[in-house]
């Protein structure tokens, strides 16, 4: 989709420019109670082999059978993804050995996925934004765990998520830098979380990528591509492309050629290495599970799962430019989680929505971010910090003290105006009270008063002194008026 | 369509069956034999003809989601030749 090349992307190699090409393999696994083809339970972290059945164990005899949430929960992230549906679609045996696959094939789709063609919007950090395209969405079944360092010379096979449902969710070449590829992670983790379908949690391995990278000179047909691996986190997914990248225009400047291969990115130096097991591996040998017939619905079914989409994220930012005039930069910060969109709405009702969302954006999102703290474990309440922007908006207080009077709320939970009650932190409005002060600071400083015709700036000078003096209760407005008159008469 | 020795011992191998040198062009022979017999299915006219997926008219059986299953590590694991701390235990295969 990105046909011109943006210049800002380009790495300088030794012997010119060098563009990056980069598709990403996400598996997303499917939020359901159990398992794809079986009924045991997909909850993470449960002791070893306790959440296997008969079917997930590969025993003889054992039939799949299909789980229907799981199938509603692909055509669900299909349409998030504005993707073609497929009405009819077929799943196949991938086969290879490995010991945490029991059965020794891996039921996938292939020829025929669930979920055809689709794009995501992906916004930049400049915001800007690039499509990317997505190629296929299929259902599979994930493998087992194995561990590695419990033993010497074993490894050891847990089977409770053998069989757990995935979404393989492959995209277009479409991206050009890391940043766009940490990028498209995001969105696609916020978009999964808006539609419910998957949890998008990273460390415990519930959202997984595996990056094609590439490199070409701007404008050259596509290069060799290597598929990296393990990579669980968006940091990793930087790290490694930045990694690889440099690694393939290393070898062609030096007159290498790239091979193509599976790497494994190893985040303890950063650096991505050869799998050379999964070479051979790579001929998976395909056929239809003659276990399972072809999955079909009609389009009533999607139809219905349609209905019940909730507002997705693009479709919220928009609104949130539009209905309540907010930047495209806050709209995107207040998108990004629903749970952010949801409290700024509830502290907009009724309110001053540009003031609303720097409240939220600023003062709050940072104290959360201070004290590494969700939305969730707050104290404060979204009807709390509306009740905070009232008292501003009324002029009980200035937008000065509501600063003060926030972070009391934000460590005690304390509602604001029995904090501004207690610490008696209501603004002075009295033009009289004020006024009084006013005079007293301009009699008591005449060398300042005689420096303000010829310098106007120390005007602010005489702000902070009036402030000071108020303890800051004075309405700033009002001390500027009152002032500006006097020292201009 | 025929396989050749090469073929014929790559699909050995990923099939993980240990087959003799000596085995392999017979085994081709063999299996170019049921290829051919099977080949003759490609006379038949099939233009415009739906794929067969059953012998029976029926569909794909969907499942409510539940946890209906599980809970038995032991039983699960008893068969195999190890084992160790609910854990399935293999010769290692660290990357």
């Amino acid at each position: 989709m990105n046909t011109s090349v943006d210049k800002s992307n380009l790495l300088t190699g030794s012997t010119g420019d060098w563009e990056i090409v980069l598709g990403l393999e996400v598996h997303a696994q499917v939020t359901s109670e159990s398992k794809l083809f079986s009924g045991s339970s997909t909850e993470f972290g449960s002791e070893p082999n306790s959440q296997v059945s008969l079917v997930d164990a590969a025993m003889p005899g054992m039939l799949p059978v299909i789980n229907s949430v799981c199938i509603e929960q692909a055509v669900r992230t299909g349409l998030g993804l504005k993707a073609e549906i497929n009405l009819y679609s077929v799943f196949d045996r991938k086969n290879y050995f490995y010991p945490d696959l029991p059965q020794g094939y891996q039921i996938s789709q292939f020829k025929h996925p669930i979920v055809g063609e689709g794009e995501v919007i992906v916004d930049l950090d400049d915001g800007s934004s690039v499509t990317v395209g997505i190629e296929r969405l299929h259902l599979e079944q994930d493998a087992g765990k194995s561990v590695h360092d419990m033993h010497p010379t074993h490894s050891y096979v847990d089977l409770n998520r053998s069989g757990v449902a995935l979404m393989e969710i492959v995209s277009k070449p479409d991206m050009r830098s890391s940043a766009q590829a940490a990028a498209y992670l995001r969105k696609l983790r916020t978009l999964l979380r808006y539609l419910g379908t998957c949890d998008g949690n990273m460390e415990q391995g519930s959202m997984r990528a595996d990056v094609n990278v590439s490199v070409r000179r701007p404008g050259d047909p596509l290069g060799t591509r290597c598929e990296i691996k393990n990579v669980n986190s968006v940091r990793f997914a930087s790290q490694a492309i930045e990694y690889e990248a440099r690694r393939q225009i290393e070898i062609i400047e030096e007159g290498g050629t790239i091979a193509q291969e599976t790497r494994l990115f190893d985040p303890k130096n950063g650096e991505t290495r050869s799998m050379r097991s999964k070479e051979e591996a790579h001929d998976y040998r395909y056929f239809p599970d003659p276990d399972l017939l072809p999955l079909e619905f009609d389009a009533a079914f999607v139809e219905k799962i349609k209905a019940d989409l909730p507002e997705l994220p693009d479709d919220k930012k928009a609104r949130f430019v539009e209905s309540y005039g907010l930047s495209t930069y806050d709209a995107t910060v207040l998108v990004s989680e629903r749970v952010r969109a949801d409290f700024f709405e509830a502290v907009a009702r009724g309110r001053d929505a540009k003031l609303a969302a720097n409240w939220v954006t600023g003062d709050f999102f940072g104290a959360l971010n201070k004290s590494g703290q969700s939305i969730g474990d707050a104290k404060v309440t979204s009807d709390q910090l509306g009740a905070l922007i009232d008292l501003i908006s009324d002029q009980t207080i200035s937008g000065r003290i509501a600063k003060d009077v926030f972070e009391i709320m934000f460590e005690t939970g304390q509602n604001p105006a029995e904090i501004v009650e207690e610490k008696g932190l209501k603004q002075v409005t009295d033009t009289g009270a004020i006024e009084s002060e006013i005079d007293k600071i301009l009699s008591g400083n005449p060398d300042k008063v005689a420096e303000y015709k010829e310098k106007p700036k120390v005007f602010g000078w005489f702000v902070g002194q009036v402030m000071k003096a108020t303890q800051g209760k004075a309405n700033p407005q009002a001390v500027n008026e009152i002032l500006k008159a006097k020292l201009d008469s | 369509m025929s396989v050749d020795k090469d073929t014929v011992r790559r699909i050995a191998h990923l099939a993980r069956i240990a087959v003799d040198e000596a085995d392999l062009e017979p085994l081709s022979d063999e299996l170019n034999t049921i290829l051919d017999w099977v080949e003759q299915l490609g006379e038949v006219q099939t233009d415009g003809v739906a794929p067969m997926t059953s012998a029976v008219e029926t569909t794909l059986r969907w499942r409510v989601d539940e946890v209906s299953d599980g809970g038995y590590a032991t039983r699960v694991t008893l068969g195999a030749p190890e084992g160790d701390d609910g854990f399935f235990t293999v010769p290692k295969v660290l990357e």
